[in-house]
């Protein structure tokens, strides 16, 4: 009696957040689904005519947009996860065993991460767009030789390459990523017995062997979840492109199309594309799925406890 | 190699930045190939003082030698330890024998070398069969054997143990300081550790090194140092049950307890301490007999010895225990019983330096008698 009278009360505080959850979360998910399958669904009439699989045969057939963005979605992801993994790690270790000003710089390195990042995307876009930017600039007088970044008219030619387009791109995807990934593992080597390393000190061992020998393989939960996390954010990414290259997305302006598949879902929708902005969804679905089974199966054998 | 420690001083500033002496001008030789013990109470400054053997720490004053090298101013790895932290600190994503080969690879030992020697110290430990296995797959007990292995593996000149029995339990602690003894005979490694416990650090060390609030009190064999406490400090630290401490008179070169006198010193009246060891009392039949008089208050028979509580006015404490033989009869609940005290089992402290008065020259009580006017 006791214990019904607990479960009924345990559901009732539950409820508010299950209706919510039921209405945005859940029902979207199961119809976004239904959508993907449903054939000239019509927004206004909610009608369609057959259900089917024309959706995906239109965006991943030949000449569609939609492969052009996946490779870009899955470029950003192949490079700038690993780089800024490895990048955080490297910060996070050398910001730990600095004695002095230690919170002073982890206040600065963690500014990014509560900088609005279209804000962050424009400040990029100044610093790079143009003959007069600051990263010509240095460049010119490295002699490395100045470029068009962002496309536009310039002296560099007035259209911009797809590398250095996405150069700008993964440097602003990279570097705001860092600060929280950097709080994580600092948090984790804090975490960290400083016995280890003294006996480490004490069994002659190098920075080097202290770094991959002991450092990394225990802060290995910390980087399987950093690592499974940024993966399904790279994904995700869409705001960055937003913020550097203005709501168009690069389609216009003499640069190269840099739209990401959250960039194409979003564009689809606008163009009342439901079908195929569905179809879109349910493709990243079925990829972030498999990356994160695939890098559990990895981390089963990776992670030492 | 013996190790020496000349004027070894560590002040450590708290957060209020007053200074802490944790280690006050300390001297003293570890000779070669022996097991030294460093005991004292909590916050004395013994592991303190290890970890500047180690290296781990740097003295604020003072010298370090091993032989005759002066290592004070030398990097841990360069100084030839090895060392047992108190939890082991196991590298817990290695294996056993990774944790062993870890020295090795280090020193860029030849793979095939590195694995016999590895497998040589594992017998040695007797984790021989373990080596695959992952530190939290272990017992207390067998992760302490790896942590001395991976100390030994690399075959060093002073092995330093921290507290290396507190995290077992107690039978296993038995076990394993006989282990530790044995594995110390067999490499005649010089061997320094720091406990708190002072029945740990008799029954296996050598010599023992009494420290208080990082002073030394007292060195020697444990058994010179227990039968010949150079003060009050050292008497009640070593010993279970400890020892009885009564407030004396001396009269005439007569040690009183009260009304009665339990023996003769050439010292001239003043107020003293005694201390009685538990195993000290002589239990004497008939009423005028025996020089030391009490009431027992309780009888505890711990096998071959009897355990008794009792009570005396001049006892610092409120009931005092000592042992006597399980055979002797007489001794009864509320009783009041008469007693020899045994003369080297007694100890007479001066009251002020509370030094054994008759292990010090007079000078050695005077002078810091004078001291202690002083600051009055």
């Amino acid at each position: 009696m006791e214990v019904k009278r607990n479960q009924l009360s345990a559901w009732l505080y539950l409820l508010p957040t299950i209706i919510l959850m039921a209405i945005f979360t859940v029902y979207p998910l199961i119809r976004s689904f239904f959508m993907a399958f449903a054939e000239n669904y019509n927004y206004m009439t909610d009608t369609w005519s057959s259900i089917g699989i024309n959706n995906f045969r239109i965006i991943l057939g030949e000449g569609s947009e939609f492969l052009q963005y996946l490779k870009t979605t899955c470029l950003i992801v192949i490079i700038s996860v690993p780089i800024s993994v490895v990048l955080s790690l490297l910060i996070a270790v050398g910001l730990n065993s600095i004695k002095k000003l230690t919170k002073l710089y982890q206040t600065i390195f963690f500014m990014p991460y509560v900088t609005n990042s279209i804000a962050i995307g424009m400040v990029f876009s100044v610093m790079f767009a143009g003959d007069k930017s600051i990263v010509n600039y240095v460049l010119e007088l490295l002699g490395i030789g100045g470029q068009n970044w962002l496309g536009g008219v310039s002296t560099y030619g007035n259209h911009a390459s797809y590398v250095s387009q996405m150069t700008v791109l993964l440097i602003y995807i990279v570097w705001h990523s860092l600060p929280f990934k950097i709080l994580v593992l600092l948090s984790g080597l804090q975490g960290i017995d400083k016995q280890y390393y003294q006996a480490a000190q004490i069994d002659s061992a190098s920075k080097f062997t202290v770094l991959t020998k002991i450092t990394v393989p225990l802060l290995s939960p910390q980087i399987a979840f950093l690592t499974t996390t940024s993966f399904i954010g790279a994904f995700k990414e869409y705001s960055s492109v937003i913020g550097l290259f203005g709501a168009k997305e690069g389609a216009t302006g003499g640069h190269y199309d840099m739209r990401t598949i959250v960039g194409y879902i979003y564009a689809s929708l606008t163009d009342l594309n439901v079908g195929e902005a569905c179809a879109g969804a349910v493709v990243l679905f079925v990829i972030i799925m498999v990356f994160t089974l695939l890098k559990n199966f990895i981390s089963r054998k990776q992670i030492h406890y | 190699m013996d190790i020496k420690i000349v004027h070894l001083t560590k002040v450590f500033a708290d957060k209020d930045q007053a200074e802490v002496r944790a280690v006050d001008d300390l001297d003293i030789v570890i000779p070669s190939g022996k097991l030294i013990g460093l005991l004292g109470p909590s916050g004395c400054g013994k592991s303190t003082t290890l970890y500047m053997i180690a290296g781990l720490l740097s003295p604020t004053d003072g010298q370090i030698y091993f032989g005759d090298d002066d290592v004070t101013k030398l990097s841990p790895e360069k100084r030839g330890i090895g060392l047992v932290f108190q939890n082991y600190a196991l590298y817990p994503h290695m294996t056993v024998k990774q944790n062993i080969l870890f020295p090795l690879q280090n020193l860029k030992v030849p793979k095939v070398e590195a694995l016999e020697r590895a497998q040589k110290v594992a017998d040695l430990v007797d984790i021989g069969s373990l080596m695959d296995r992952k530190p939290r797959q272990l017992s207390g007990g067998q992760q302490q054997r790896v942590a001395i292995a991976r100390a030994l593996v690399k075959e060093p000149d002073v092995l330093l143990l921290d507290e290396p029995l507190s995290n077992l339990d107690a039978r296993l602690r038995l076990q394993t300081r006989e282990e530790i003894k044995r594995i110390q005979r067999e490499t005649g490694i010089t061997t320094v550790f720091v406990t708190h416990d002072q029945e740990e650090a008799m029954s296996i060390s050598d010599e023992i090194v009494v420290m208080k609030l990082g002073v030394v009190q007292q060195q020697g064999k444990p058994q010179d140092v227990y039968n010949n406490p150079v003060n009050k400090f050292v008497a009640k630290f070593l010993g279970t049950p400890p020892i009885n401490m009564f407030n004396a008179e001396i009269v005439d070169g007569k040690v009183m307890i009260g009304e009665e006198a339990i023996a003769e010193v050439p010292f001239e009246n003043q107020e003293v301490e005694v201390g009685i060891r538990p195993e000290g009392f002589e239990v004497v039949d008939g009423a005028d007999s025996g020089a030391f008089s009490f009431v027992v208050e309780q009888i505890e028979f711990i096998g071959r010895d009897k355990s008794i509580v009792a009570r005396h006015p001049n006892c610092q404490t409120a009931s005092f225990r000592f042992i006597i033989d399980a055979d002797i009869q007489g001794v009864e609940v509320g009783k009041t019983i008469r007693a020899n005290v045994k003369p080297n089992k007694r100890y007479i402290f001066h009251k002020v330096t509370e030094k054994n008065m008759e292990l010090s020259s007079p000078e050695e009580l005077e002078v810091v008698e004078q001291v202690e006017e002083l600051g009055e």
